[in-house]
């Protein structure tokens, strides 16, 4: 297989596999968690402003009292790097190009420099809560394989898309082919590893919104 | 596997929930908990990591509800949780946990930790993994009628005590009367003061109440152990009582978990709302400040602060009330550093000063609860719970501060202008 036959099979074949499983494996672990459901509270409410789940999804977006001191690694490097993805991933023309081919949507996207340079910073920012993860005694401790996999599963896009841009390394046919790959990979682990937090995050949130709002607390 | 094991498996099985599977689904490992809980704080100990002492029940949850988790249990992939295992976690789960929540606060993805831990403990307490210490409350609880083994004549006689004190009678077991009040055996042991300051504060607002000759004691060890079946033996007894004398309100002490079982826990664990409602002491001490039922004059000398109970505060909702309550009787009343729901735990909540193993870390960890103090210069200190009480008071003791500890309700009885009985 050559890179254009790569090219034509990770375009093709190879993204209706992965967006197959990404689909499947989402709506699969939506049912296998929140279709556990939950038990309905008897006690008394006691009602309180800002108390509930909705309240606390956007709430705990933003760092409590005195959290940021502590860790600040987590705290800057995680914002960082999640805007960045946001907007590597959502505001690139070649992006909303593919996404408007796929569904007919569009949108209109940031300057390609700004892009670069987003990338980039995501890039150093992943590399900085990376090292904080080895070498802070606390992180490692927790660190599975699994921390270690989905860092490299989520790193390689970026890196890949950034250098197919830049022209570096590879030609630029065989950079594409590979960043096409790497999130292809990505989209398949998403849904069976901790990266699966991006959906399960706003559930978690409203659930303890809710539990602790009903005891009139906002969390 | 043992019979006790496996019936710890099941019941965790039957633990997990939608909120659960979320939580774990969500979890990143980023550490963010441990800097929230004194127990790594002060220690440094990765191992004190909250979301790291939920591992036996993360496992059972992926093992038996997730779909790689099931093929990798069905291939032998994955590790069974076994005794010796939960055994290892007992210092974890126990010792180290106060159960104060304040891990759930900060968990940038949500994780309602505590919540977690809760449902954890059933199954270590029904695998026979739970501490001497805490065991041996509940079982007295029990049998004998409250954690410290008080029985009914101990509080007759306390009630004789505080009637030839204050003069003004204790009722027992009056039907109808508007309050059914509750004692944690603490203060029947080392606080009779609670009692004298409820007879003064009531007779002052002019409001009929009672004790019940079946539901005096309002702890729960059940709840802190882990065993819901023992945990509403105990609260059904309260239930009974207040039904039978047909109060409307039942108040609970100055006990933050006696508050958890009976506010939060018990209709649930009874499986039906209460015909009553049920209060914190301070609550109805606010309310009685608000309608000018109560009044005091002068005040506490020198610098005040509040110690906020875990479960009356974060874990209970019950915020602004002690704030009102103090700048009754205090003019010099400044806050901690994290005061409010954001307050560090004493350190000996969820069960953990009855262990007596854990001593040395529960002092480790008052460092904390020194620091804020020692920020805030405070001459006395001031709280709503007499296990709070305690433990603060063991921990000052043992870093040589002469900080005396009272409780809110007695500060404000010490200061009821007396002549204006309702």
């Amino acid at each position: 297989m050559n890179e254009l036959q790569l090219l034509t099979w990770v375009r093709g074949t190879g993204l209706n596999i992965a967006v197959g499983l990404f689909l499947f494996g989402v709506f699969w672990r939506l049912i296998e968690i929140y279709g556990l459901g939950r038990k309905r509270d008897l006690s008394a409410p006691r009602y309180a402003q800002g108390a509930s789940g909705l309240h606390t999804v956007f709430r705990r977006s933003l760092p409590p009292p005195g959290m940021l001191a502590r860790s600040p690694a987590s705290y800057i490097g995680g914002y960082v790097f999640h805007l960045g993805l946001l907007v590597v991933v959502v505001f690139f023309a070649p992006h909303i190009k593919l996404i408007g081919d796929l569904t007919g949507l569009s949108w209109p996207g940031l300057p390609s420099r700004f892009v670069d340079f987003t990338a980039v910073l995501t890039l150093v920012a992943m590399l900085v809560v990376l090292a904080d993860r080895m070498t802070k005694p606390l992180k490692r401790f927790l660190s599975t394989f699994e921390d270690w996999f989905t860092w490299g599963v989520t790193f390689l896009p970026v890196l890949t898309g950034w250098m197919a841009v830049q022209h570096l390394l590879l030609p630029y046919t065989t950079m594409l082919a590979l960043h096409i790959l790497s999130v292809e990979v990505l989209l398949v682990v998403l849904p069976f590893s901790k990266l699966f937090h991006a959906f399960a995050v706003f559930g978690s949130r409203w659930f303890n919104g809710a539990v602790n709002g009903h005891k009139g607390v906002p969390v | 596997m043992s019979a006790s094991l496996e019936k710890g498996v099941s019941v965790l099985k039957e633990m997990i929930d939608a909120p659960i599977a979320s939580y774990f689904s969500s979890c990143v490992h980023c550490g963010l908990c441990a800097e929230a809980c004194l127990f790594y704080t002060e220690t440094g100990d990765p191992k004190y990591t909250p979301i790291h002492k939920l591992e036996p029940l993360r496992r059972i949850y992926e093992q038996e509800y997730t779909l790689l988790g099931r093929l990798a249990k069905w291939t032998g992939l994955s590790k069974p949780v076994t005794d010796d295992e939960l055994e290892d976690w007992k210092e974890l789960v126990y010792n180290s946990c106060t159960m104060c929540g304040r891990c759930s606060l900060v968990c940038p993805v949500g994780n309602d930790i505590v919540y977690m831990v809760r449902k954890l403990r059933e199954g270590m307490a029904v695998s026979g993994h739970a501490p001497e210490g805490i065991v041996g409350a509940t079982q007295r609880t029990i049998t004998v009628g409250s954690p410290m083994g008080v029985k009914l004549p101990a509080v007759k006689a306390q009630m004789k005590h505080v009637e030839d004190e204050t003069g003004i009678p204790i009722p027992l077991d009056v039907e109808g009367a508007e309050y059914m009040v509750l004692l944690s055996s603490m203060e029947i042991m080392n606080f009779p003061e609670y009692l004298s300051a409820i007879a003064r504060i009531m007779r002052q607002a002019g409001k009929t109440w009672t004790l019940c000759s079946t539901a005096f004691e309002a702890t729960n060890s059940g709840i802190q152990i882990g065993v819901s079946d023992l945990a509403k033996v105990i609260v059904s007894r309260i239930v009974e009582g207040a039904e039978r004398l047909k109060v409307r309100t039942v108040i609970s002490p100055e006990c933050g978990h006696a508050y958890t079982a009976l506010r939060w826990e018990g209709a649930n664990l009874i499986g039906r709302p209460y015909d009553f409602t049920v209060k914190h002491i301070l609550e109805v001490l606010d309310e009685f400040r608000a309608d000018d039922l109560i009044r005091t004059e002068g005040v506490e000398e020198g610098r005040l602060t509040f110690h906020d109970p875990c479960q009356l505060v974060r874990r209970g909702g019950v915020f602004e009330q002690p704030r009102h309550l103090m700048k009754m009787v205090a003019e010099d009343f400044v806050e901690m550093p994290d005061a409010g729901k954001f307050n560090w735990c004493c350190g000996g909540g969820g069960g953990a000063s009855a262990i007596e193993e854990g001593e040395a870390l529960r002092l480790k960890a008052f460092q904390r609860k020194k620091a804020q103090l020692e920020a805030t210069g405070a001459t006395t200190l001031v709280t709503a719970c007499a296990n709070c009480r305690i433990v603060l008071e063991e921990g000052l003791e043992h870093y040589q501060m002469a900080i005396p500890v009272v409780g809110l309700t007695e500060t404000i009885a010490d200061h009821l202008v007396e002549d204006r009985v309702a």
